[in-house]
């Protein structure tokens, strides 16, 4: 109990000093690299409390997409080195103070709400209990995800193949002067417009306009 | 304090969820980190389906965190390629000088 306790406050402690380096590093490229190791230290406390299977999605899905992709754009758009004023607007707005005042109201509503659940202990024996002990995790997820949640499972993969689409759709561009393939084209050429057949004199030669 | 339970999860949430809010709301840089800040959220409710949904013994919530999963991939590539679209129209992503809405 005691090593469960020592990972516990270590992994979640670097997770909120990740989480709060990502919003305020003033280099972009730094705020993923601390948003990739918040994602890391978050999957290990799923790993930790025995939610295997999404720790380990985390980290495919979170750290080897998304944080990529994040990368990948820091990097193309050149906004990494703005080392721009940090905190500061250019006219007065009294933004700050109301942000900052919401965000602490909103904490301590959750604190409020997390402290309720101490004095109603009994609230945890109760509940219908789905989880197997002598299957893994992964296996009674599957059990789960492919029988009652199949309709939502590919109505996710809809929202997945929409999203491709998307994203296609928005980052393409025409652009003017590059020479390409016309597949239509080529395919739609017949014979008698690509084929001449020319009658040759003798002696003469044939003159070829093109 | 030793003892760690469903409250200690929930905590860690609640400051991960705060963190990303205010995020959101000081951030003057560029509208990236806003969305690593949206991530930093969708990690702290999933945090809180996880450990409900183990202490509880109940797995519709890892279920569900499995799609919160899903719709925050989706979402990030979405969300990417506006500002790329974005950047390639206007030369720039600060927060401030993105005004072409007037709002």
């Amino acid at each position: 109990m005691i090593a469960h306790a020592i990972f516990f406050y270590s992994f979640s402690i670097i997770a909120v000093v990740s989480a709060v380096m990502v919003t305020v590093s003033k280099n972009t490229v730094h705020s993923v690299f601390f948003l990739i190791l918040d994602f890391i230290s978050i999957s290990c406390l799923f790993i930790m409390i025995g939610a295997e299977f999404l720790g380990m999605i985390m980290l495919i899905v979170y750290v080897g997409a998304v944080a990529v992709l994040f990368l990948f754009v820091v990097m193309m758009l050149n906004v990494a080195q703005q080392k721009n004023q940090w905190f500061i607007s250019k006219e007065n707005s009294n933004h700050i103070p109301i942000g900052l005042l919401i965000s602490v109201i909103i904490f301590f509503e959750l604190i409020i709400v997390i402290g309720g659940w101490k004095y109603k202990p009994d609230l945890f024996d109760q509940g219908n209990l789905s989880i197997v002990n002598d299957v893994s995790n992964t296996h009674s997820l599957g059990m789960v995800l492919y029988t009652d949640y199949i309709h939502i499972f590919q109505i996710s993969g809809m929202i997945l193949l929409i999203a491709m689409i998307g994203a296609i759709v928005l980052t393409f561009r025409q652009r003017e002067g590059v020479k390409k393939q016309s597949y239509l084209k080529q395919i739609s050429r017949e014979r008698a417009e690509g084929v001449e057949v020319v009658e040759v004199a003798s002696n003469r030669g044939v003159k070829i306009d093109d | 304090m030793i003892e760690i339970g469903l409250g200690h999860y929930l905590t860690l949430g609640a400051v991960i969820f705060s963190i990303g809010i205010i995020g959101i709301f000081l951030n003057r840089k560029n509208i990236i980190v806003i969305l690593m800040s949206i991530e930093l959220i969708l990690l702290a409710v999933n945090i809180n389906l996880v450990s409900f949904s183990m202490y509880l013994g109940d797995l519709t919530g890892q279920v569900f965190t499995l799609f919160i999963l899903t719709v925050a991939a989706a979402e990030a590539a979405i969300g990417l390629a506006i500002i790329v679209v974005y950047y390639r129209n206007s030369g720039t992503i600060r927060v401030e000088e993105i005004d072409k809405l007037k709002g």
